[in-house]
């Protein structure tokens, strides 16, 4: 009986589009400066996983003669201190962001998932006490928190994505939290199960599409502030050890001496960093603002958009808008 | 409400006991303390030193067991001393007394000039949405969260020094002394640090367009009220009430940020102060500074939630 039913609703199942390419389409249509920071983004997976094809030089490769060279068309982007071609150290630097930012965001996800599912599906005092925990937790200085803790195990990147990952993960606590709650409350998971779905088919069908907008964005807005953060740590001397290129570490405080003389030791690793952090945050808004279903299919009419209410001022100014339109 | 507030306070008490504890413990896992730390600094001067580890740490009372070390800084706290720096021999909380108003200063003012931009655009971006206004306004959001702090600093230093031949203050200069002085030397780091206001920016106008969709802001209008009337009186007034509560932790936020802007511009505060004893182990500084903020962050959530119930009659706390 249950069987016969569960068949039929998967019988039934409409066919709908990859909804992958159903999302690239409405990115390009409905989101243009989505769309730069998509292909912003792009560009910074590329220049982090094919360092070695795309970089003009090998890492660390000291041109001794050529050092504080300016941008030339040996040297596109000048040589540092130490004669180091910087478009090199800068493409070899997005693989370090990238990993730092993957991982740790990863790392924060298993962490969050962990604690806010735990607590959300215990619930009572024990979640009571969690959830102080995460409160207090929130409120301390991360920035301190990471300096102390990095200061105490040294730096490296095991210890930036355990104390990156885990302090971050418990402050993210929160949403999974919710979940376990949305989960136990019943709505149409029960009516899923009632249908005799199994689990299978409840998480692919009904949990991950309802859970995959809000990870999706909380990765992307979480690589772009773990990057910053990795690149501040650097930037103080509490980074990646010696060797390895970080943004960060580029424009480091003891190089200051070399820059006067030659600018773009601070301009190109900074401009860079600048233009991935602010891809992964227009791109971040532009996928919540497409899959997060609280956002979907709001567009209606003036009426039906605020609630019954169109300010007079707002009104002058889109009437003014779309007379400079035409 | 009062046994509510009393109760929250206490329970601070064991709260900041466990941190301690889970503080020092760190501490003592950490590979090598300041004795370490000095023995490499001095064979790095002069490689052949004769130097009797043993006798320095003796000296420095680390040989001590771990217990005998805590409960002996755990007393100082009481007594109101948060750690005696292991190189200068001087007092933390004196030399914290000292620091704390830089800090205090630099984020205050940071602070003020992130309200004074993030509020009118956040209200203005929901009172105008999806208008060129509304798009102005997140945009210049987005670009200010995007620009690394410690980067738009080096580059004001290097490119001011290039083009205008200034070169900034490395003397602090205090209030008390020269007030004009003191705020030209604080402006400019401020500034910088204001500049992620667009997360705030964001929040707002998240939570003036859910208040302005709420049925009470259509029954003022239905009513006929003007709408002035109906933006200050019913919907900003209701917008403010979780941000009463979000801006204190705004500020707490910031004084992470801030260690980088006093490390760059050369402000004596607790930023540089944490930086320089982490640099050589001073684990006694490292372990009052942490102290001081996470105190400092856990009585801030008790004002919070208490805040709330202050500004919205309508929560309760029994």
């Amino acid at each position: 009986m249950i069987d016969s039913i569960a068949k039929v609703s998967v019988a039934t199942e409409v066919r709908r589009p990859n909804p992958f390419i159903e999302f690239v389409v409405r990115l390009v249509r409905e989101k243009p400066l989505g769309t730069a920071g998509a292909v912003i983004v792009l560009g910074f997976l590329i220049a982090g996983i094919f360092s070695e094809l795309i970089a003009p030089y090998p890492l660390n490769e000291i041109h001794i003669i050529d050092r504080l060279e300016p941008p030339s068309s040996n040297y596109l982007l000048g040589t540092d201190n130490l004669g180091r071609d910087m478009l090199s150290q800068i493409i070899y630097g997005a693989r370090v962001s990238l990993i730092i930012g993957f991982s740790v965001v990863a790392m924060q996800t298993v962490v969050a998932v962990l604690i806010g599912l735990t607590s959300g599906y215990i619930g009572g005092t024990f979640d009571l006490v969690v959830q102080r925990f995460v409160d207090a937790w929130n409120v301390l200085p991360m920035f301190i928190v990471y300096l102390t803790v990095i200061g105490m195990i040294g730096s490296g990147y095991l210890q930036l994505i355990l104390v990156m990952g885990i302090s971050g993960g418990i402050g993210g606590a929160r949403g999974p939290r919710m979940l376990a709650f949305w989960v136990k409350g019943g709505g149409y998971y029960e009516s899923a199960r009632a249908l005799g779905a199994n689990t299978r088919q409840i998480i692919t069908r009904h949990l991950l599409p309802n859970v995959m907008p809000m990870l999706i964005v909380a990765v992307t807005a979480g690589i772009g502030s773990v990057v910053l953060m990795e690149t501040g740590l650097a930037f103080l001397g509490w980074g990646l050890p010696g060797q390895i290129p970080s943004w960060g570490g580029m424009i480091s405080g003891d190089k200051r001496i070399y820059m006067e003389g030659a600018p773009w030791m601070v301009v190109f690793p900074g401009l860079v960093l600048a233009t991935t952090i602010f891809g992964l945050n227009v791109f971040g808004d532009a996928v919540r603002d497409l899959l997060d279903p609280r956002m979907r299919g709001g567009v209606g009419g003036k009426v039906g958009r605020f609630g019954g209410i169109q300010f007079k001022a707002k009104e002058k100014a889109l009437a003014r808008s779309k007379k400079k339109l035409h | 409400m009062r046994n509510y507030a009393i109760k929250r306070l206490l329970l601070l008490i064991p709260t900041i006991f466990l941190f301690t504890v889970t503080m020092f413990l760190a501490l003592q896992l950490m590979p090598g303390d300041y004795v370490d730390a000095l023995v490499i600094a001095i064979r790095q001067q002069d490689p052949g030193a004769e130097i009797d580890v043993e006798q320095l740490k003796k000296e420095f009372g680390l040989d001590r067991p771990m217990i005998e070390q805590y409960l002996d800084w755990l007393g100082g706290v009481f007594r109101g001393e948060l750690g005696v720096s292991m190189i200068t021999g001087r007092s933390a909380t004196q030399e914290m007394l000292r620091r704390i108003p830089i800090t205090f200063e630099l984020n205050l003012l940071s602070f003020i000039i992130t309200c004074i931009i993030a509020i009118p655009i956040g209200i203005y971006s929901a009172l105008f949405q999806d208008t060129p206004l509304d798009y102005l306004g997140r945009g210049f959001t987005v670009a200010g969260m995007s620009l690394p702090e410690f980067w738009v600093a080096t580059m004001l230093l290097v490119f001011a020094v290039l083009w205008l031949g200034w070169v900034p203050m490395v003397r602090y200069i205090p209030f008390t002394q020269d007030p004009i002085g003191n705020l030209k030397q604080f402006i400019v780091p401020a500034l910088i640090m204001s500049l992620p206001a667009g997360g705030l920016v964001r929040t707002l106008r998240t939570l003036t367009l859910e208040v302005i969709r709420q049925d009470y802001v259509r029954t003022a209008w239905s009513k006929g009220l003007r709408e002035r009337v109906i933006i200050f009186r019913h919907a900003l007034r209701n917008a403010m009430i979780p941000l009463n509560s979000m801006l204190i932790p705004v500020f707490l936020g910031m004084l992470g940020g801030s260690v980088i802007m006093e490390q760059i511009f050369c402000l004596p505060g607790m930023g540089r102060y944490l930086l320089s004893a982490l640099t050589v182990r001073d684990w006694p500084v490292v372990l009052g500074v942490n102290l001081f903020y996470t105190t400092l962050g856990l009585v801030t959530i008790v004002i919070v939630d208490l805040s709330y119930a202050w500004a919205d009659p309508r929560i309760r706390y029994d």
